[in-house]
């Protein structure tokens, strides 16, 4: 039941990845526009930041599957990547188990709390549901802060040990090799997530997201579909949590666990068009991108001289990210896949544009879907 | 015994402030079936102008000057809350989602925009010395703090029931949230009605928010201390039903007395210093399972 993408459609699908992933063989100058602290293409530090861009693209796919294709606003999602950073964590550098079966435990538990939570919060629908997964997140949180039996670190983290690790992961080679990770993680959920959505499944998710009643009156009971999308989702997020910790190599409370982890995943989502999967990405990319791009500026020199009105506004990724997100609510509900659409529709029309035919609504004709989402208006 | 009442004040005096904060999002919720994010940084609005009001105010150790810097904490929560109505949510009616989005998205910005000025440390802030130190009645010793978080509470409590019940504005709020297009029908403005209910839930925000410093966090205020309150602030009104202000009075009580007396009776043995925190967790997981509607609530 699949449909086949169409040729232009599939030759993005493996071209961008393929750029991607030659990227670390070209040594190029850049001025300007990178987040390390060199101007090469290729140097560690722009390397680690796209790397984390492709696992946040990962993570914002699995919350467009459960937001944007079957409409359930978690406020959990957060609690999945923490599952997946730290039984790997624990299981690698406190109970020193070889990577693989580390892994293995790492998506059981996973699967297992996803099963367990989904089925409880489900119950509970719109902001109650929102609110159910918050508050269970909320709890695995502070459960992560008060280091039990000394698993966890509390508050100060959890160091990765390398010892366990195959030998391509360490050390100054494993840059590339991580990154390569990455992509392949994101390449990887992207497949899944393409196939599932574009499957039989996801078009009962979109049904579900649509107008629910409809879908049950149509003999579709909810409940199993809206929890597939739910365990479909975390465990993306838990592997996604494991690609982080082999990339960051520590775990600590606030940047993978705390409430705000989950606000910049629905942000990154809404920003690139939820109900898009390349939006969903493309807004983790930009997300991850200008976060550590304007950190970066904002530690130069020069950036120092600037009067205060101008410069602690534009030393907060926080506040830039925000108020970007604010705009694009406000004047571009469908995110970056909306305004695209829209660009090319405004295209397409004036290609086949004769007179005697409306050309506002041929406009207007496909930049509907993931509008509709971010409305909420159906 | 003697314990026992204190550790109960304090938890009323807890519920107190989780009831100023909560109060303002099930007005919200009630009236336009928005659930306000944004609130968190009302909260940490009004501590830090609390803060700023009392390092100008000499008399900021005078009860008075105490009065003084509540009535600018809960100034700057209403203008925050009815700037936000204006500029941000009134743009977005008829757009449910984008409204929660937006206030998400505020939230983030301006908790960006204080840890840009006031930088991530915490600030003191001057409060008359009854406040911050302990009062001994009949041989409790009772921290002078609860008392004026318990006043707040019930004083914004007996004032919102009188607004809400008395007053012209009052009722067309409750009438609003009863079915806002009949009373757009009837020719009166619902809008203005929207603007006040964020005013309202702003003011009473920017109040919990000092008193939350004050005393609940040793009168320092920090830019990320409002939304860690809203946490528990949102649980409170889920249980208590989205819509019910009085759904959020007993949720609020419940919230505040259950992890005040785990916090302290369960603390000291299992070595869990969070519990208290699960337990709240625990008590909403409990309440949706059996009523999904929370408490009072009249629709999920």
């Amino acid at each position: 039941m699949t449909r086949l993408p169409s040729r232009g459609r599939l030759s993005v699908a493996v071209g961008v990845p393929l750029l991607f992933a030659l990227l670390p063989l070209a040594g190029l100058q850049v001025p300007w526009v990178l987040p390390g602290t060199t101007d090469v293409l290729n140097s560690a530090g722009t390397l680690a930041v796209f790397g984390l861009c492709f696992v946040f693209g990962g993570l914002a796919l699995s919350f467009d599957l459960l937001f944007g294709f079957t409409g359930l606003l978690s406020f959990g999602q957060v609690l999945f990547f923490a599952v997946g950073v730290y039984v790997l964590d624990i299981a690698l550098s406190v109970w020193q188990w070889p990577l693989l079966p580390a892994i293995a435990l790492a998506l059981a538990a996973g699967a297992v709390l996803a099963l367990l939570l989904g089925a409880i919060s489900l119950r509970a629908r719109g902001i109650a549901f929102a609110m159910v997964t918050l508050a269970f997140a909320q709890a695995g949180y502070y459960l992560i802060q008060d280091n039990p039996h000394g698993l966890t670190g509390g508050d100060t983290g959890l160091v990765m040990s390398a010892n366990r690790l195959p030998a391509f992961l360490v050390g100054v080679v494993s840059t590339r090799n991580l990154y390569w990770l990455a992509l392949g993680f994101l390449v990887v959920v992207y497949a899944v997530v393409w196939l599932t959505t574009e499957s039989v499944t996801g078009r009962v998710w979109q049904a579900i997201r649509d107008n629910e009643r409809r879908a049950e009156v149509l003999g579709f009971a909810p409940f199993p579909f809206k929890l597939a999308s739910f365990v479909i989702s975390s465990l993306i997020a838990t592997a996604a949590g494991m690609v982080y910790l082999l990339l960051v190599g520590t775990a600590a409370p606030d940047s993978v666990a705390a409430t705000t982890v989950t606000v910049s995943i629905l942000v990154m989502v809404v920003l690139g068009g939820a109900g898009s999967r390349w939006g969903a990405v493309a807004g983790a990319m930009v997300y991850v991108y200008l976060q550590q791009y304007l950190l970066k500026v904002a530690a130069e020199p020069s950036f120092g001289s600037l009067p205060a009105v101008l410069r602690v506004p534009l030393s907060q990724p926080d506040f830039l990210l925000g108020a970007l997100f604010i705009l694009f609510i406000l004047f571009a509900p469908g995110g970056i896949a909306g305004l695209a659409h829209r660009v090319a529709a405004r295209r397409h029309s004036r290609r086949h544009w004769r007179p005697g035919r409306p050309r506002r609504a041929e406009e207007e004709a496909p930049a509907g879907r993931s509008e509709l989402v971010a409305d909420g208006t159906q | 015994m003697s314990t026992f009442i204190a550790i109960t004040i304090s938890g009323l005096a807890l519920s107190a402030v989780y009831f100023l904060v909560a109060s303002g999002l099930s007005l919200i919720y009630g009236l336009m079936d928005v659930l306000n994010f944004a609130h968190g940084v009302f909260l940490t609005l009004g501590g830090y102008a609390g803060w700023e009001l009392a390092a100008r105010l000499p008399a900021a150790a005078s009860p008075f000057g105490f009065l003084l810097t509540a009535a600018a904490a809960a100034a700057c929560g209403a203008l925050a809350g009815a700037l936000t109505e204006v500029l941000l949510i009134r743009p977005l009616y008829g757009r449910p989602l984008g409204q929660i989005l937006v206030t998400i998205g505020l939230d983030l910005a301006l908790v960006g925009l204080l840890l840009g000025g006031f930088g991530s440390d915490s600030r003191s802030i001057t409060v008359p010395a009854w406040l911050s130190g302990v009062t001994t009645i009949g041989g409790e010793r009772i921290p002078g703090g609860d008392f004026a978080a318990l006043g707040a509470g019930l004083g914004v409590l007996a004032a919102l029931t009188w607004f809400l019940r008395r007053t012209r504005y009052g009722i067309i709020i409750r009438a609003g949230a009863e079915n806002r297009e009949m009373v757009s029908a009837l020719g009166i403005n619902v809008g203005r009605a929207f603007t006040l209910v964020f005013a309202i839930g702003g003011a009473a925000a920017g109040l919990a928010g000092l008193l939350n410093a004050v005393v609940f966090s040793g009168a320092l205020i920090d830019p990320v201390q409002g939304d860690q309150l809203l946490i528990f602030a949102f649980i409170v009104v889920v249980i208590g039903g989205l819509d019910s202000l009085s759904g959020s009075a007993i949720a609020a009580v419940l919230v505040g007395l259950v992890q005040t007396y785990v916090g302290f009776y369960a603390d000291s043995g299992a070595g869990l210093a969070q519990l208290a925190n699960v337990s709240v967790v625990l008590l909403l997981a409990m309440v949706l399972l059996i009523r999904p509607r929370g408490l009072l609530g009249r629709t999920t």
